[in-house]
């Protein structure tokens, strides 16, 4: 078969920390069978955490809270600027407020439901759990969610559901979310229980003894090469979406940490898992940057709709007539409609555009109407709920969404896949975790609106302060120095590779190499994914990655501040994980969730999974001597939520 | 649209720094300024020269990292709107534009366009935050809070922390940041029993990270690209006052 050429296999891969009996009762016992550190101790033992955002800023501010010393790390000039703060719609939490039949049970079945049963039944139900304590402690905070006249929280639904469980605060939801953390940290920060370094990248992780150790950082404002030590490392540096080059993704949003830890051990999981977002702004030229999302709760009260006729998509929206638009997701999905999941949403907008029913410029575009909810609950209310996304879109158009429909287009938006980890968020290198968006966990194969940040909170307040315990408990570990010969090494790798970069001397910018990949990715491990067109990818991908390594030019010295150094580590991480996620997705003969193969679909064009064949997490490990990544399966049982196909008709 | 943009380049934080002149041809309108200054970094790079350093991250307008002053005015001329928000439709052909760090005693420059902001963090470490260490939180429903109380901590709480009203301020002050803070925090019930202390010891925590005082000029509520009012700095001013006469 084609595919041998590019992976092997391996032994499975088992979650061992995984608890069993019954599901409801598994965190709690987990937790009690979990090893505990003395408050004494505590302060013997030091953590670092690699990034900032809610994973990372929530369990830096949670872990020096109870007592450890932590150590964090992130490449902004600031915590509070990681991109959780770009959140916009919402975070779910099982409080059932709007008494409409919603309940830990139902977000959790909604989760592993919604994930295409490509999830963890375990980690999605303790998710489920301790979303509601979230919500308690976001209020403690301050975090200023929105509210009803009586003062009590309101909510609003989210694609995917049927139940309002979705906790808002406007369209900023993210960053006041993020701001609650941060300054959770900043409180440990001012206290001395966290020492804090901005604008440091992590290039490498220490390995010591078989154990995470610590990390080699780079100062981004003096270039200065340091390591590190730890008792534990945490990553919690984000997505990989940026993978695309164009995607809903800060510039700065890589795969480096995740990568590096990937390259040393540990497993990566699922990297084909992407989600694409329906509701973004449409590409408008060439000098494109990046994507803007308008946040899907605009789903709630906008009709998506395209003309009935190829030829009408030329003229102004308002010159169409009623009876000559398509609202495709009403007509296709009539119970759900407008609020169907985020994958079927995007495959939609793409095959009325391969239809040629696109607007705007190169077609690539759908309308999101809101002209209806203006009539039905006024300007005003609709103003109040979406005012600043509106004042968003008009910025970056120039067109005014109160009087003509929004152009809409998917994006990348969020990477499913990640490291993979136990239910502890140990990765299988001892003493790594991994949580929030960087951990492959909790969302299958397509992640929930709203779920992202409840998951990222749910690692850092909650999950990951209960579990890392047991582990710090056979801790303090014998000191590490930096003549250790691991630690030499790591540095070494370091530096040899800025000194590359700097000495390369080509002729084709960073940027210029990081568009063509993202190219190849969206037509190839986009959408839609054949295996032609993956194997013609992971070819064209190889290609460029050798072109990259000797082509490349990078101006300036490696001691200072130099952007344009940090974007070629990134980039030569993201040729390698473009790699990877070609061939997972080409292993993977099957649509689910956010991967799509078109060879396995309905005879009416939805996705079909194959269960029994692959009803189960892929792990990959690193590339070895002849270039193949091994893959290891773990199984994915079922117990409570049996597998059967979603259907949003 | 071709444009010449006259950009302030510094190679580190001690040495001197100049305005440079570059032409950028042919760039679309529908470019956003930031993208105007990545096409002319690309050919900057190309021809051996240095590209412009400059911060930014999300390029949506929220993480508050761009930091431009544009013709003069932090964030540049359209109103409520962010350096990487700005689009170049907002410009006219020949135009020639003028490019500048944020500029302030409490925010030095590292490179070219680049400054430390980290003052900031200093002033909400210093009380910036309400004391709920995680797992001791109530019922988020126990204490209702007035919508109204709860939608004008949220408009506060909009702050981006991108240092445009520092920039801006003739005295280089953070009055505005600081403001919104002690506002987003002192409107909600949770925010009471620190109220006092925090808005003395963010104060405190200004003045020694080296901003100016405020004499009320006003030009840091007219840049902020979120909207800040000006009438936040004057609650602040009665917290304090308040304060201060329970000491």
């Amino acid at each position: 078969m084609v595919a041998n050429e590019f992976w092997a296999e391996g032994e499975p891969v088992v979650d061992k920390a995984a608890p069993d009996g019954p599901v409801e009762t598994r965190w709690e016992r987990r937790k009690f069978s979990a090893k505990l550190v003395n408050p004494a101790n505590r302060r013997k033992l030091t953590v670092i955490v690699v990034g900032t955002g809610l994973a990372g800023g929530s369990a830096a501010a949670t872990l020096a809270e109870a007592g450890y010393r932590v150590k964090s790390y992130c490449y902004q000039d600031s915590p509070r600027r990681a991109h959780s703060i770009a959140a916009q719609g919402g975070i779910n939490a099982a409080k059932n407020y709007r008494n409409d039949g919603d309940s830990v049970y139902r977000l959790f079945y909604d989760t592993v439901k919604g994930g295409d049963f490509r999830a963890r039944e375990s980690n999605v139900y303790r998710l489920a759990q301790v979303s509601v304590n979230i919500i308690d402690q976001c209020v403690a905070q301050g975090v200023p969610f929105a509210r009803e006249y009586g003062g009590l929280l309101d909510n609003r639904s989210f694609g995917g559901t049927q139940v309002s469980r979705t906790f808002y605060a406007r369209g900023q939801t993210g960053q006041q979310l993020l701001l609650g953390a941060y300054q959770a940290m900043e409180r440990q920060i001012g206290l001395g229980n966290i020492e804090m370094n901005a604008r440091h990248e992590m290039l490498e992780l220490i390995i010591v003894d078989g154990k995470a150790r610590g990390i080699v950082v780079r100062d981004m404002v003096t270039g200065e090469i340091t390591t590190e030590f730890a008792d534990a490392v945490v990553l919690a540096s984000g997505g990989y979406g940026n993978v695309f080059f164009l995607s809903t993704n800060a510039k700065g949003c890589n795969v480096t940490a995740s990568w590096r830890a990937h390259r040393k051990g540990a497993l990566f999981a699922n990297p084909c898992y992407t989600q694409i977002h329906p509701t973004c702004i449409p590409e408008s030229g060439s000098h494109q940057s990046k994507l803007t999302l308008m946040s899907e709760s605009l789903r709630n009260d906008g009709r998506v709709w395209v003309p009935k006729r190829a030829e009408d998509c030329q003229k102004p929206a308002g010159e169409i007539a009623e009876e000559d638009r398509d609202y495709y997701l009403e007509r296709i999905y009539p119970s759900f409609g407008n609020l169907v999941p985020r994958d079927i949403a995007s495959r939609a907008a793409k095959n009325v555009c391969d239809e040629g029913r696109g607007v705007g410029p190169g077609g690539l575009g759908v309308y999101l109407d809101f002209a209806d909810a203006i009539k039905r609950l006024g300007r005003k209310a609709v103003e109040a709920k979406y005012g600043n996304l509106f004042e968003m879109y008009e910025r970056i158009t120039g067109e005014d969404p109160y009087e003509t429909p929004m152009r809409i287009y998917p994006a990348v938006h969020y990477t499913m896949g990640g490291l993979w980890v136990d239910y502890d968020l140990q990765s299988t290198i001892e003493g790594l975790f991994v949580v929030g968006e960087a951990n492959f966990s909790d969302h299958g194969a397509n992640r929930l609106g709203a779920s992202a940040l409840m998951q990222g909170l749910a690692d850092g307040y909650f999950v990951l302060p209960n579990t890392i315990s047991n582990y710090l408990a056979n801790g303090p570990f014998p000191a590490v120095s930096e003549t250790d010969a691991p630690v030499v090494e790591a540095r070494k790798e370091v530096e040899d590779r800025i000194a590359k970069f700097l000495s390369i001397d080509g002729d084709r910018t960073v940027d210029s190499f990081h568009r063509e990949l993202g190219q190849i990715m969206w037509e190839y491990c986009g959408m839609e994914r054949t295996e032609e067109g993956l194997t013609k990818a992971i070819g064209l991908i190889r290609a460029l990655k050798e072109e990259f390594w000797t082509r490349v030019k990078v101006p300036g010295k490696g001691e200072e501040l130099n952007q344009n150094l940090e974007k070629a580590g990134r980039v030569a991480d993201f040729l390698e994980l473009g790699e990877l996620m070609c061939i997972d997705a080409l292993h993977r003969r099957e649509s689910c969730g956010g991967h799509f193969r078109a060879e396995s679909q309905t005879s009416d064009g939805e996705a079909l999974r194959h269960d029994d064949e692959f009803g189960y997490a892929a792990a990959w490990e690193y590339f070895g001597a002849d270039g193949k990544p091994t893959l290891h399966k773990e199984d994915l049982n079922f117990e409570y939520v049996h597998p059967s196909t979603r259907s949003y008709k | 649209m071709d444009i010449k943009v006259r950009v302030w380049r510094q190679s580190g934080p001690t040495a001197g720094g100049k305005m440079v002149t570059y032409d950028v041809k042919g760039i679309s309108p529908d470019a956003s300024f930031l993208e105007m200054i990545d096409v002319l970094n690309e050919t900057l790079i190309l021809n051996g020269d240095d590209p412009i350093a400059f911060d930014h991250d999300c390029r949506e307008g929220i993480c508050g990292a761009c930091s431009m002053v544009i013709n003069g005015v932090a964030h540049g001329p359209e109103k409520a709107t962010t350096t990487c928000q700005l689009h170049m439709r907002k410009f006219k052909d020949g135009d020639v534009i003028d490019v500048e760090p944020w500029r302030a005693a409490a925010f030095p420059v590292i490179k070219d366009l680049v400054v430390d902001r980290s003052a900031f963090d200093k002033i909400i470490q210093a009380g910036g935050y309400i004391t709920a260490p995680t797992g001791t939180a109530p019922d988020a429903h126990a204490a209702p809070v007035p919508k109204k109380d709860a939608d004008a901590a949220f408009e506060a709480a909009t702050c981006i922390g991108c240092g445009a009203c520092v920039a801006a301020c003739p005295n280089g002050s953070s009055m505005l940041f600081t403001a919104a803070k002690i506002a987003h925090l002192g409107l909600m019930p949770q925010g009471q029993p620190e109220r006092d202390s925090r808005v003395i010891d963010m104060l405190q925590a200004q003045d020694d990270a080296g901003f100016g005082g405020c004499t009320n000029a006003g030009e840091c509520t007219t840049v902020c690209p979120k909207g800040i009012p000006l009438s936040l700095i004057g609650r602040l001013n009665s917290d304090y006052r308040k304060a201060i006469s329970k000491r």
